[in-house]
């Protein structure tokens, strides 16, 4: 009983403040033995400043006016076609997702894709759907691109360059689905054709933090051939931008200690030894059960199923931290196969699951009644379609590349 | 006459030249624009999923609504340019076919474009919003189609 109150409410409330408390009394009740409490953190510390350094990143990316080069460079190349506006924001989001984060593409792209389409005259709604959607389903492609990822990729024994072939074509492959799936879902809006014609001018690429992207990218990939570690990649891309803006004025060092989400951390740290302590005591059996062994094409999309449907019951987080320990030994198949499914799940509940809705129905933090019947009947058509095509993918590249 | 003209991204234009057209020179025009919460929404839910980020001053959804209402303000302005007669505007924000019903209440007649498919004339060239304003109207209706007319030769064949 005290176990679950205290598992329950670090998902209920978002907040390292119950979180870290929460650790250290399964720690100090005996739930996790204290030295299985270390190895957890010990193999999470790496992880977590790996998300660091790439949070990092994105907001100096995004302080150097990257993302808002991104606009004028989409309202430019759209030319007042809103279904060309839609290829330029699935080319934009995937990739600011795959290589900044889910983070950077929700926090920061989103706002941004509202400001171009309403600048074209455009309606916006496709627009920004699309983006929010793809922060998950994009977010398949490199360790870097979501923490669900980060946390497999530590337990999977993958290398970053194996992780990223492996995941490539179902990357692709969801991408494809949820461009075929929004187009025809919004031809309407997409059809109603925009007013402004982009006269603005475009605001200057910023080189230097595009270069710095592209230069942490490339490190990522060599410090994983050479057998580095390649958070020290994505640390020295962060520094290097760091240093700049630092001295160049144009941010501060509380901003880029802000910016590395240190609560969020902990509170990453925390509910991993939580979920640890659930996992010893009881759920590995219980859910063992249901976790197929087997690298076959059924066995991985029960996988991926029962990732998406645990992802949209409870977090997609909490949702890896209980099926790593259960799918690792299987394979680094099935460990890809629940990241497809915990991924692209979230899409089908707004809020990303079912436990943050409650919350958040809970607490009314914003009053406005949204409208859940359009988003989810999206959800509904989106993640039927990008998860079974997207798992056949995976099943196609094992077989090609190799688990 | 109190004529309303609900302005959307798109399809305005016409709804505008149509005001221009039936509305003789003393009638009061009143602009409306209504931003959803759809987008807004989106962008919150969004953020609320990425577990432990709790930082209400990044939330996108915020910053979305504020944009929101600066965007429709500015094609309201846009619209009224392109009216060339003083009008009144309006900005309203929520269910956007609820907002436009509500507004249209004691107009003397509302302006509106088709929103579906208007390659062809029949019930689905209105879609689900502006389906929902044309029934629920409580007031005359003048539909416009944002382009070209489709002629009559998209008929369907008669039933049999």
């Amino acid at each position: 009983m005290v176990l679950g109150c205290a598992v329950i409410r670090p998902w209920g409330l978002p907040e390292a403040v119950v979180a870290v408390p929460a650790a250290g009394a399964v720690i100090a009740a005996g739930a996790i033995p204290l030295d299985h409490a270390v190895a957890e953190a010990a193999r999470l510390g790496p992880v977590i400043g790996f998300l660091a350094a790439i949070l990092v990143l994105a907001q100096l990316c995004d302080d150097e006016g990257l993302f808002h080069a991104c606009g004028g460079w989409m309202a430019r190349r759209a030319a007042g076609s809103p279904r060309r506006l839609l290829v330029l924001v699935f080319v934009t989001a995937s990739s600011v997702t795959a290589v900044l984060s889910l983070d950077a593409t929700v926090v920061l792209l989103t706002p941004v894709v509202f400001a171009t389409a309403a600048r074209l005259g455009a309606r916006a709604k496709p627009h920004v759907y699309a983006c929010t959607h793809l922060s998950n389903t994009a977010s398949l492609l490199l360790p870097v691109s979501n923490l669900t990822n980060l946390l497999a990729f530590a337990a999977s024994g993958l290398s970053f360059t194996r992780f990223a072939a492996l995941m490539a074509l179902p990357w692709l492959v969801a991408i494809a689905a949820e461009y075929a799936v929004i187009r025809r879902f919004f031809a309407t809006d997409l059809d109603a054709g925009a007013g402004a014609p982009a006269t603005s001018v475009s605001p200057e690429l910023p080189m230097f933090a595009l270069l710095t992207v592209v230069g942490t990218l490339a490190g990522l990939v060599l410090t994983s051939v050479l057998g580095v570690d390649p958070a020290w990649a994505a640390a020295a891309g962060a520094a290097i931008l760091a240093a700049r803006a630092l001295a160049r004025r144009r941010t501060t060092a509380p901003a880029i200690v802000r910016a590395a989400a240190l609560p969020f951390c902990a509170f990453v740290l925390a509910l991993g030894i939580v979920v640890r302590a659930v996992v010893d005591n009881g759920l590995a059996d219980a859910l063992g059960r249901l976790v197929p062994a087997g690298t076959g094409l059924g066995a991985l999309l029960a996988v991926a199923v029962l990732a998406a449907v645990l992802a949209n019951v409870i977090n997609n987080l909490p949702a890896v931290l209980v099926l790593l320990p259960l799918t690792a030994p299987i394979g680094p198949g099935a460990v890809l196969a629940v990241l497809l499914g915990v991924n692209i799940g979230p899409n089908l509940t707004y809020a990303g699951s079912l436990a943050t809705l409650l919350w958040r129905r809970v607490v009314r933090e914003h009053d406005t009644a949204v409208d859940l019947g359009e988003f989810t009947r999206l959800g509904l058509f989106a993640v039927s379609t990008a998860l079974p095509l997207s798992v056949m993918a995976l099943w196609v590249s094992l077989q090609v590349i190799g688990g | 006459m109190a004529v309303i003209v609900w302005i959307v991204e798109g399809t305005w234009p016409a709804c505008v030249d149509a005001a221009r057209a039936h509305a003789s020179e003393g009638d009061d025009v009143v602009l409306l624009h209504v931003t959803g919460d759809e987008m807004p929404g989106a962008a919150h839910g969004a953020y609320a999923g990425l577990l432990g980020r709790a930082r209400p001053d990044r939330d996108p959804g915020t910053r979305v609504e504020g944009m929101a209402v600066a965007a429709g303000e500015r094609l309201l302005a846009e619209a009224a340019g392109r009216l060339g007669r003083p009008c009144a505007r309006s900005e309203r924000s929520g269910r956007v076919e609820r907002e436009v019903v509500a507004a249209a209440e004691g107009a003397d007649l509302l302006v509106l474009a088709r929103d579906g498919d208007i390659t062809h004339l029949g019930p689905r060239s209105l879609g689900p919003v502006s389906r929902f304003i044309v029934d629920h109207a409580p007031c005359p209706v003048l539909l416009v189609w944002p382009e070209t007319t489709p002629s009559t030769s998209t008929l369907p064949p008669p039933p049999r």
